[in-house]
């Protein structure tokens, strides 16, 4: 392939890769934010979604689309609920002191995982996507759905930007992210708070999961790669700006496609890695953080 | 998985009850009196029926899962076979299955309690590569037999130790190499290799340049994909415009991702493709969006779906473990097997029956006999116990060589159109494990 | 500190160290080869705790510490043919200058984003050993050479096929870095590294270079985690890359909070309760991960701050 459509497809991909980290890191963006508590298992509650995604979509072989929509209705409903019992029962018992918190959520990571394997087994599985359509480029062919991703991306986005700027329910979010004790004082329950923002991040996580899950594959491992690479996203971005989140998920994606135009693909991969980290060498509170007041 | 996850709070433990062996020894000995068999040919069976503990390492859990449930499934079922025959030397045998996790430091672990506490006669094991040789160290040292089917060069490499034995399966060298002649010959011979940048991967990458370039071939790019990796659209451009082959073997649960994304890439307009079916292992072929696999080349350790001439061995074979004719659970059709590579486990199997009835084994003392049994093997012969082929087993490198299949997909299912010789596997062998102290 | 806390102290340790040597000559063969590796899981794990118990810093890419020492012993014993003491102290070099460097960039940050540079360090660390495959075998790895399995040292030739040599070593290994984490925390160092954790910008203030601090426990802890990867290198003569994945990185961390954090005995605790549960629960059920998630669980619920740190709360407050 020649350069000039080549490094338009890198483009494209970064771009797509972009819009997953986007979908991918808006969950725990949120649950980090706010709770500000390292949640190991988030990447498996993406695992969730995807999984109920593939259960879902299984009885509606006929219909892909509706079956879809409704994995997209369901499954995120029923990850959420997952996720407010662990918050209930476990989290808020050991009042989400950081260390715990970090044991209690790769035991609660083990128990989900476990649980996929039993039930749903070891193999990878497909999920179909909803419509077919394959956009012909003169130089390639490329998936249609790709591009749905990069539009639903921007969709989910908007939406959590309006609901955490502009209703009341984000203004509580956001007194309570800012000060715990004082939102307290103003008669903010921060329990139903945090079982809210929690159950809410899990449930983010598993939307991005359907959305995505068409144009990878259900496994019940593939969680990890999702949670390392949301908290960097989200790190890099800044805690708490969704600005942030999109800015670095563009930086990490359009820098890992283009890279890997340059150079041989696992060197391409290390030189991306590193240049993503230096970024946070040289700005540690992030692109769109605030330095903390120390 | 369902099916297991019931009788999962106890450890699986492959033997009869040992009332139930008894009376099956008891059963054959009293055919052998009747059809007037002298009954020494259990001289074993009235002294003794502690059962043979065969310790068995699969990936249970990890990114090998898929596999090590067909050869947990394969395994029983071979067990299953020697102890309704009367077991070996007379006695049953027990499978001590313990799980790797697929990573090589559980593996040594799991090796070392085989030896240690299950205190097992063989052990017996695994598919991925670094779990074996992670695990082989362990083995050698402990003096333990470890009987191992993993298609992995490792063993013939000469690198590991006289206890380690790849029998039931041929290396990943011979098999790649043995596809040279036919590829060049039908499909082309400007290849371009895409491969996962692990070191078998890089074996891949080796030998079958080397080959294709013995055949008047060449590889004109070779594209290592980083392990990490989950998308693989970006990589495909590098594919140059003149290839006539497309080379592909991936493993890990990106692998149907891989597929689709190369589908989607070419459409139409491909060149030949050919893989190993490992990017394909464990799946159905009739996924969404693996139509355009149609007319493609695979390589397979042993055909997946029941061909028109199928041998009465495989038949058996594949009733015995349970999968129907398009290589899929007879209890679920979507169930798909690993049927490619799972044979080596009963054959693996049959081959430590073989070798401790010709060692006359009778327990730990007998190791040493065992190995040196197992050392003047030299071939075996299509049959039941070796349904996929026959295979010639060179003792200096503990590894066997056997028959390779191409298969083309066509109407959703893989028709062989080519069965390698022996000989197109074959290669200078390097090292000698029988000159090592036992 | 008082001294009569001290005395308890140094008299608790060594007791620990006695009944690992003790319990050579009594534990069943099995046990006896676990315990081994447990006991340079654990000088992993102590080294982890140095950094993250006591100056707060959570790194979660160790496990570029541990394969540092493993490829730097393995790969100097392999395509060099150093003898096992020079390839281990050479691993041990390599750990100590990957965790110097990389330190004197990461330490530029902390909280959050130091979480997330060391994270990021440690995968280009795991990519580095798959990129150069011709010499590592990436994935597969490496098995030592037979001349690699012994040694002579004052005279004496050592087996490390033989068990009671490895079962030794090990304790010697694990002695020496309790000793040597003790003697860090114990001292002024150990008190501006945990007033560094309790209050940074207040310990600066009072004209501490903590940049500086922060770098020598970092420093330390990179250096005895490496120390764990050559020395397991070299006794279960295997090196392979899964042992710099991220798993890797965050074993030590699990051990560390299980057995309590910012106690020197706690990862040693954790590493021995993590094998064992696993190990066990692995002999009853195929869902093993399933039992020890649900005990991981159960025992945050009741030790929040981990076994000995819940301990040392409540009851021994003398505990180090």
């Amino acid at each position: 392939m020649d350069f000039g459509p080549y490094l338009f497809l890198a483009t494209l991909e970064g771009l797509v890769q972009a819009a997953v980290l986007c979908l991918t890191a808006l969950g725990l963006s949120l649950v980090f934010g706010v709770m500000r508590v390292v949640n190991v298992a988030h990447g498996e509650f993406y695992m969730l979604g995807a999984v109920l995604a593939w259960w879902i979509t299984g009885w509606f072989i006929n219909h892909p689309a509706v079956g879809f929509l409704l994995a997209l209705v369901l499954g995120p409903a029923l990850v959420g609920v997952i996720a407010w019992i662990c918050e209930r029962f476990i989290l808020r018992r050991i009042e989400y002191d950081p260390e715990a918190t970090i044991v209690a959520t790769i035991g609660i990571l083990y128990i989900l995982q476990q649980s996929a394997l039993l039930t749903f087994g070891p193999d990878a599985r497909p999920v179909d996507t909803p419509f077919y359509f394959r956009v012909e480029f003169p130089w390639f062919g490329y998936s249609g759905y790709k591009l749905l991703v990069i539009a639903a991306a921007a969709c989910l986005l908007s939406v959590a930007w309006f609901v955490i700027t502009r209703t009341r329910i984000g203004l509580i979010m956001r007194a309570t992210q800012f000060d715990r004790e004082t939102a307290q004082t103003f008669g903010i329950s921060v329990n139903k708070v945090y079982a809210l923002v929690f159950a809410a991040g899990a449930a983010f996580a598993a939307v991005a999961a359907v959305l995505i899950v068409p144009i990878q594959q259900a496994h019940y491992l593939m969680g990890g790669d999702p949670l390392l690479l949301s908290f960097i996203v989200v790190i890099i971005g800044g805690l708490g700006s969704l600005r942030g989140t999109l800015v670095a998920a563009l930086l990490i994606g359009l820098s890992d496609g283009i890279i890997s135009v340059f150079f041989s693909p696992t060197l391409a991969k290390m030189v991306s890695t590193l240049l993503v980290a230096l970024v946070l060498v040289f700005r540690p509170q992030g692109l769109f953080g605030v330095r903390n007041r120390l | 998985m369902k099916k297991d996850s019931s009788s999962s709070f106890k450890q699986t433990r492959t033997n009869l009850s040992r009332r139930k062996t008894l009376k099956t020894i008891g059963a054959i000995a009293g055919a052998g009196a009747a059809t007037q068999v002298s009954p020494l040919i259990f001289p074993h069976a009235y002294a003794s029926a502690e059962p043979i503990k065969i310790g068995a390492q699969f990936h249970r859990t990890g990114i090998g899962a898929s596999y090590g449930r067909w050869y947990e499934r394969t395994a029983n079922a071979a067990v299953k076979l020697i102890n309704d025959e009367g077991g070996i030397n007379g006695r049953p045998v027990e499978l001590v299955v313990e799980d790797d996790g697929t990573d090589p430091k559980r593996g040594a672990e799991v090796v070392e309690k085989f030896a240690t506490q299950h205190k097992v006669d063989v052990a017996y094991g695994t598919l991925f590569s670094h779990v074996v040789i992670g695990s082989s160290p362990r083995a050698g040292e402990l003096k333990l037999p470890y009987v191992v089917v993993s298609e992995g060069h490792h063993v013939a490499s000469g690198n590991l130790n006289r206890y380690v034995f790849q029998p039931g399966i041929t290396d990943v060298r011979s098999q790649v190499i043995s596809m040279a002649p036919w590829v060049s010959q039908n499909l082309g011979k400007k290849v371009t290799m895409i491969f996962p940048d692990f070191a078998f991967g890089h074996d891949h990458r080796d030998y079958f340049s080397e080959a294709i370039a013995n055949q008047g071939g060449e590889v004109l790019e070779k594209i290592a994909i980083p392990p990490t990796e989950t998308s693989f659209t970006r990589y495909f451009p590098r594919i140059p415009r003149d290839t006539e082959v497309l080379y592909h073997v991936m493993v890990g649960p990106g692998v149907l991702t891989f597929v689709k994304e190369m589908g989607q890439h070419f459409g139409s307009k491909r060149p030949e493709i050919f893989g190993f079916i490992d990017s394909l292992e464990a799946v159905d072929l009739s996924t969404p969006q693996l139509e355009f696999l149609e007319g493609t080349y695979f390589w397979e350790g042993n055909p997946r779906y029941a061909q028109s001439n199928q041998s009465e061995h495989d038949k058996f074979y594949r009733a015995a473990v349970g999968v129907d004719d398009n290589g899929a659970s007879l209890a679920d059709p979507k169930d798909v097997s690993t049927y490619a590579h799972m044979f080596g486990c009963w054959e693996s199997l049959l081959i430590i029956k073989q070798a401790m009835e010709a060692s006359d084994y009778s327990g730990p003392k007998d190791k040493a006999a065992f190995i040196e049994a197992m050392e003047s093997l030299s071939s075996f012969d299509e049959g039941r116990n070796h349904p996929q082929g026959s295979k010639v087993f060179n003792p200096q490198i503990h590894q066997s060589f056997g028959h390779q299949y191409i298969s083309k997909v066509e109407g959703g299912r893989m028709n062989v159109v080519h069965k390698t010789s022996i000989e197109d596997g074959m290669y200078e062998p390097s090292g000698d494990y029988t000159k090592m102290p036992l | 500190m008082n001294t009569d806390s001290m005395s308890k102290s140094i008299g608790l340790h060594a007791a620990v160290i006695l009944v690992l040597f003790l319990l050579q000559f009594v534990l069943p063969e099995y046990h006896h080869l676990s315990v081994t590796r447990i006991m340079l899981l654990a000088v992993f794990a102590m080294g982890f705790n140095l950094l993250f118990g006591y100056s707060g810093l959570l790194s979660l890419g160790h496990a570029m510490f541990f394969a540092s020492g493993m490829y730097g012993a393995g790969l100097a014993a392999y395509h060099l043919s150093w003898s096992v003491p020079v390839s281990f102290f050479f691993g041990i070099g390599c750990g100590f200058l990957l965790s110097l460097v990389l330190g004197a960039i990461a330490l530029r940050t902390t909280g959050v984003a130091f979480m997330i540079v060391t994270l990021m360090f440690s995968q280009v660390a795991y990519l580095v050993i798959v990129y150069f495959t011709t010499y590592t075998r990436g994935d597969e790895g490496l098995v030592m050479p037979e001349a690699a399995r012994s040694f002579g040292f004052l005279g004496r030739e050592f087996l490390l096929t033989d068990p009671m040599t490895r079962y030794n070593l090990a304790l010697i290994l694990l002695a020496l870095s309790m000793l040597i984490v003790i003697l860090l925390v114990r001292g002024r160092f150990g008190r501006s590294l945990v007033a560094i954790r309790e209050n940074e910008s207040r310990t600066r203030m009072l004209g501490f270079n903590t940049y500086a601090i922060k770098l020598k426990a970092l420093t330390a802890s990179g250096t005895i985690s490496a120390s764990a990867g050559a020395a397991y290198a070299l006794m279960f003569a295997y090196i392979g890359s899964s042992f710099a994945t991220i798993q890797y990185s965050i074993d030590p961390l699990l051990y560390t909070l299980l057995g309590g954090a910012g106690t020197v005995l706690g990862p040693v605790l954790g590493t021995f309760l993590m094998f064992y549960l696993i190990d066990i629960a692995s002999e009853y059920t195929t869902a093993y991960l399933l039992v020890a998630g649900i005990i991981l669980v159960l025992l945050v619920l009741f030790f929040p701050r981990g076994l000995l740190g819940t301990l040392k709360e409540k009851w021994i407050r003398w505990l180090p």
